[in-house]
C-alpha cells in the first residue's frame, strides 16, 4: 500500500456519494424537445452562431466559433431544425446568446465526424487543433479551453500532467463512474496528452474513497502498451479541496504554484477526468465533445444517479425523464454543494462544465442565519491557502482593500471551506469574493483611465496579468 | 416556482458557537460538582446567582439596545459559571451580580457583544472585584467543608489557600499536600480547588477539538519551566490555584486568544512567564488572572505578526499601514 497524499487544511462534508455505484444510464433528448446551446461555455470570448434560424443541423454540426485563441467550438448534440437564436441563462448565472434546436429525434450524424485520426502521425499543432475543433474545455468547472492550457509557453517545462479524479466534492459520483466504466479510454485520452511533452509525466490522481477505480486503473495501465512507465495512479486522502488545482499539484508532486502563477509555472497541467475521455473520443473515434455525464441527486430527487446527458438538454427535460421530483424541491444547485450555483429554474441548459444536478428539500439545503465571529480560528486552520478568512471578512465589510490585498485576499481560491466549517455560519467566502470582484474592477478601471491619460500611443496594451498588484 | 437561491458553499458543518458553548459547559460540570461538594450551599447560591444574573444582564442589554437576543448561544451563562469560579465561597451573595454587571455589560457587550470583546469577560469581572472589594476576594477564603453533612452551614471558616502560604513562607515541603490539592481539599476559589475534575474537562475539550493543545500546553509548560528555573515546587504551583482552570478554560477562550497556531503558542508561553512573575515576584499570590488578562490586549498585535505563510507567496512584503 503507498502512501495517501494529502495537502494541509481542507475540510471534510458529508460524503453523500450513494450513486457512486449507479451505473451510467444514458438519457436521450425526446423528439421534439428543445435544446440550447450557449455560445460562451468556456472563458474566453464568446463564439459567433455558424448557422441561423430555420437551418438543419446535424449531430456534430458546430453551430459556432470564432477565431480567437481562447475561444472553442460548440457542437450540436441532436439533430434538427434551429428555432431561434436568443439569450438564455446558464448555469453560471448569467445569460448568453446560445442556439435553440428542436430535436427531430432521427440523430442523424454529421458526416464530418466518427473519422478517428492516429495521434501519433500527427504534430503537435496538428493534436492541439483536433482538440480544440472537437470543442474540449477543462470540464472540472472553470472551462479553460484545453487548447490553451496544453500549449503552455515554451520556457515552462512541463513535468507532469495530472489527470484529477479526486472528486472531492460531496454527491458528486461521475468521476468516479467514469473511472471505473471508461477506465482505458482516461488511460488512452492521458496518452495522447503526454504525447504532448515528451519529459512528462503522467498522474492520475484519485481519492482513497474509490480503490475500486484505483485497482481498475491500475490493471488497465499495466496492460496498456507504453503506459506503465510513464503513466502511475497516486491516491490522495479523501478531504475537500483535494481536487482544487493547486491542491491537487502539492499533494501529487510536492510542488507550489507560485502566487498570481498557473500551474505550468509549476511544471504541471491539470486536467479533468472527463477531458481526458473527451481527448480519447475526439481522436480515436473522431467525435467531438456533445455529452456530459451529470449526477442527479439530493433528497428531492426519486430517481438519483449518474445519466449521460446530451449537452444543451434542459434540467427541467433531464430531470423529468429520470422520474422528476419526489416533493417540491427547495434549493436547485447545478455542480457540487461546496462551489455549484444555485438556480431558480430549471430552463436552464446542461453544460460543458456541468458536472452534477442536485435537488434539496427544505431539511438538506436551509442554511442558518449568520452570527458574530466568535473568533475560534476554525477558517484559518482550514484555509488550505494559508489565509485568515475572518479578517478578510472584515476587511471586506469595512472595504479596506489595501489591507485586504497585504492579507493576500487575492490568493483565495474561493472553495468556500471557511464558509461551510464557520461555527458562526458567517458568509467569509463570499465577501471575500465580492471584495476580489471588487479590486480587479477598480484596478482594471484603473489601469484602463493610467494608459488612455499617460500615453496615447500604448492603446493596445492590455490590462496586466494581476492588475491590483500595479501601483498608483 | 421559483427556488431558493443562495451563494455556494450550500452545506454547512453541524457545529455552532451554541453547541460549542454548550461542550464547554459540559467540560465544566465535574469542576462545578466538586465546587459545590467542597463549599455546600454557599457555592450552589453564588454559581446560580452569577449565571442568572449574566444571563438576565445580557438579554437586558440586548432588549434595550433593541438587539436579537442570543443568550441562546449559551455564552453568557459561560460568563457567569466561568466569573463564579473565580469567586471564593465565602463572598457575599450580591457580589457575583456585580460582577456579572462588570463581565457581560462593560466587558463584552458595549464592545460588541460576543466575539467582540478583547478581554475575557468573566476576568475582568473578576479583576474589578478584586480590586474594588480586595478583603472579600483575596483574603477571606472558605475552608472546605467536610463531607456532605456540613452542605447547608452557611457560616464560613475562613484559611489561607496554598498559594497564600507559599507567598508568606516560600514552598514548605512539610506543609504541601499534593492529594489534596489536586482533589481539591484546599482552601481557594469554587472552581479552581478541584484540580482533577478541570484537568477531566480540558482533555474532554481537546478531545472534542473544541480548543487546540497550543495554548494550553505552552501556558502550563513555560509556567512550570519557569517556576522551576527560579526556584519554587513547580507541580505544586500547577495544581494549586486557578492554573488549571486558566490554561484550559480561560486562555483558550476564542475571542480573546490568538486565532493562529503560531500566535496560540506565543500567547500561552506569554501567559506561562506573566504566572511565574507574578506568583513568584509579584505582590499578588495569585497571577494567572492577570497574566490572562495581560496577553489578552496582546492578542491583536500576536494576530497580526503571525499570519500563516499563504500558499504560494514565496516571501512576504511588509507593508506599513496607510
Amino acid at each position: 500500500m503507498k502512501k495517501i497524499l494529502s495537502f494541509k487544511g481542507g475540510v471534510h462534508p458529508p460524503p453523500q456519494k450513494n450513486t457512486a455505484t449507479y451505473n451510467v444510464k444514458d438519457i436521450y433528448p425526446q423528439k421534439g424537445s428543445v435544446l440550447a446551446y450557449p455560445l460562451a461555455q468556456q472563458i474566453g470570448p464568446p463564439c459567433v452562431a455558424k448557422v441561423a434560424p430555420g437551418d438543419y443541423v446535424m449531430v456534430g454540426q458546430k453551430l459556432g466559433d470564432y477565431d480567437k485563441p481562447m475561444t472553442v467550438p460548440v457542437h450540436a448534440s441532436v439533430s434538427g431544425e434551429v428555432k431561434e437564436i436568443r439569450s438564455c441563462l446558464t448555469p453560471s448565472g448569467s445569460a448568453f446568446t446560445s442556439v435553440f434546436i428542436e430535436n427531430d429525434g432521427l440523430h442523424n450524424e454529421h458526416p464530418e465526424i466518427n473519422q478517428p485520426v492516429n495521434y501519433q502521425k500527427l504534430s503537435r499543432d496538428e493534436k492541439l487543433s483536433v482538440i480544440r475543433e472537437a470543442g474540449i474545455i477543462g470540464m472540472g468547472g472553470a472551462g479553460f479551453p484545453a487548447h490553451i492550457k496544453l500549449n503552455p509557453p515554451r520556457d515552462k517545462h512541463i513535468d507532469y500532467i495530472i489527470i484529477n479524479a479526486a472528486e472531492c466534492e460531496p454527491y458528486l459520483t461521475t468521476d468516479h463512474r467514469i473511472l471505473i466504466e471508461e477506465t482505458e479510454n482516461i488511460v488512452l485520452g492521458l496518452q495522447v496528452l503526454l504525447s504532448l511533452f515528451e519529459r512528462a509525466q503522467g498522474i492520475i490522481a484519485v481519492e482513497a474513497n474509490k480503490m475500486d477505480a484505483v485497482d481498475k486503473l491500475r490493471r488497465c495501465i499495466y496492460i496498456t502498451p507504453k503506459a506503465s512507465g510513464r503513466i502511475k495512479v497516486v491516491v490522495l486522502k479523501p478531504k475537500y479541496p483535494q481536487g482544487s488545482e493547486k491542491q491537487i499539484i502539492s499533494a501529487c508532486t510536492g510542488r507550489m504554484v507560485p502566487s498570481g502563477g498557473l500551474p505550468y509555472d509549476a511544471g504541471c497541467i491539470v486536467n479533468n477526468t472527463d477531458t481526458a475521455v473527451a481527448v480519447h473520443r475526439a481522436f480515436y473515434r473522431g467525435r467531438p465533445l456533445m455529452r456530459k455525464i451529470v449526477t442527479v441527486a439530493g433528497d428531492a430527487v426519486k430517481n438519483p444517479g449518474n445519466y449521460k446527458v446530451r449537452i444543451g438538454m434542459m434540467f427541467s427535460d433531464l430531470i423529468e425523464s429520470i422520474g422528476g421530483y419526489t416533493e417540491e424541491p427547495y434549493k436547485l444547485v447545478s455542480g457540487g454543494p461546496m462551489m455549484g450555483a444555485a438556480m431558480y429554474k430549471t430552463d436552464i441548459p446542461v453544460t460543458k462544465t456541468s458536472s452534477a444536478f442536485l435537488a434539496f428539500t427544505e431539511k438538506e439545503g436551509r442554511l442558518p442565519a449568520e452570527r458574530n465571529c466568535i473568533r475560534c480560528g476554525r477558517c484559518v486552520t482550514t484555509c488550505p491557502v494559508g489565509l485568515m478568512p475572518l479578517m478578510l471578512n472584515q476587511q471586506s465589510l469595512h472595504n479596506r482593500e489595501d489591507q485586504f490585498i497585504d492579507y493576500c485576499g487575492m490568493d483565495c481560491i474561493e472553495c468556500g471551506s471557511c464558509t461551510y466549517i464557520c461555527p458562526s455560519k458567517r458568509y467569509l467566502m463570499q465577501s471575500i469574493r465580492a471584495m476580489r470582484s471588487n479590486i480587479i474592477q477598480n484596478a482594471v478601471k484603473r489601469t484602463e483611465s493610467d494608459i488612455l491619460t499617460t500615453n496615447a500611443d500604448e492603446h493596445e496594451e492590455s490590462v496586466p496579468d494581476r492588475p491590483w498588484k500595479v501601483k498608483e | 416556482m421559483s427556488h431558493v437561491v443562495t451563494p455556494a458553499p450550500h452545506v454547512r458543518d453541524k457545529e455552532t458557537s451554541g453547541k460549542i458553548m454548550r461542550e464547554v459547559l459540559f467540560a465544566l460540570t465535574p469542576a462545578c460538582v466538586m465546587g459545590i461538594y467542597f463549599f455546600g450551599v454557599r457555592a450552589l447560591i453564588i454559581i446560580l446567582t452569577s449565571v442568572a444574573a449574566c444571563v438576565l444582564f445580557e438579554a437586558l442589554y440586548q432588549k434595550v439596545t433593541k438587539q436579537t437576543l442570543t443568550v441562546s448561544d449559551c455564552s453568557a451563562a459561560l460568563t457567569g459559571l466561568l466569573l463564579a469560579f473565580n469567586l471564593p465561597a465565602s463572598a457575599p451573595f450580591w457580589m457575583p451580580v456585580v460582577g456579572a454587571f462588570v463581565a457581560v455589560i462593560i466587558a463584552k457587550q458595549l464592545f460588541g457583544g460576543i466575539g467582540q470583546n478583547f478581554v475575557n469577560p468573566a476576568l475582568s469581572g473578576r479583576a474589578f472585584l478584586m480590586a474594588a472589594y480586595t478583603p472579600q476576594m483575596a483574603s477571606s477564603f472558605s475552608e472546605p467543608l467536610d463531607g456532605f453533612k456540613n452542605f447547608f452551614t452557611f457560616d464560613t471558616v475562613t484559611s489561607a489557600t496554598p498559594l497564600i502560604n507559599m507567598a508568606e513562607e516560600g514552598f514548605a515541603p512539610a506543609r504541601a499536600d499534593y492529594i489534596n490539592s489536586l482533589l481539591g481539599m484546599t482552601g481557594g476559589c469554587i472552581g479552581e480547588v478541584c484540580a482533577a475534575a478541570l484537568i477531566a474537562g480540558g482533555v474532554y475539550l481537546l478531545v472534542k477539538k473544541i480548543i487546540s493543545w497550543h495554548i494550553p500546553v505552552t501556558f502550563l509548560g513555560v509556567s512550570f519551566l519557569f517556576i522551576l528555573v527560579f526556584g519554587n515546587n513547580p507541580a505544586y504551583h500547577m495544581i494549586n490555584g486557578g492554573m488549571i482552570l486558566g490554561a484550559f478554560f480561560m486562555a483558550t477562550d476564542y475571542a480573546t486568544s490568538p486565532v493562529t497556531v503560531k500566535g496560540r503558542l506565543i500567547f500561552g508561553a506569554g501567559c506561562g512567564i506573566l504566572v511565574g512573575v507574578i506568583r513568584l515576584y509579584g505582590g499578588y499570590p495569585e497571577g494567572v488572572c492577570y497574566a490572562i488578562l495581560l496577553m489578552n490586549l496582546a492578542v491583536p498585535l500576536i494576530d497580526r505578526y503571525t499570519r500563516p505563510r499563504v500558499y504560494g507567496v514565496t516571501h512576504h512584503k511588509k507593508k506599513s499601514e496607510v
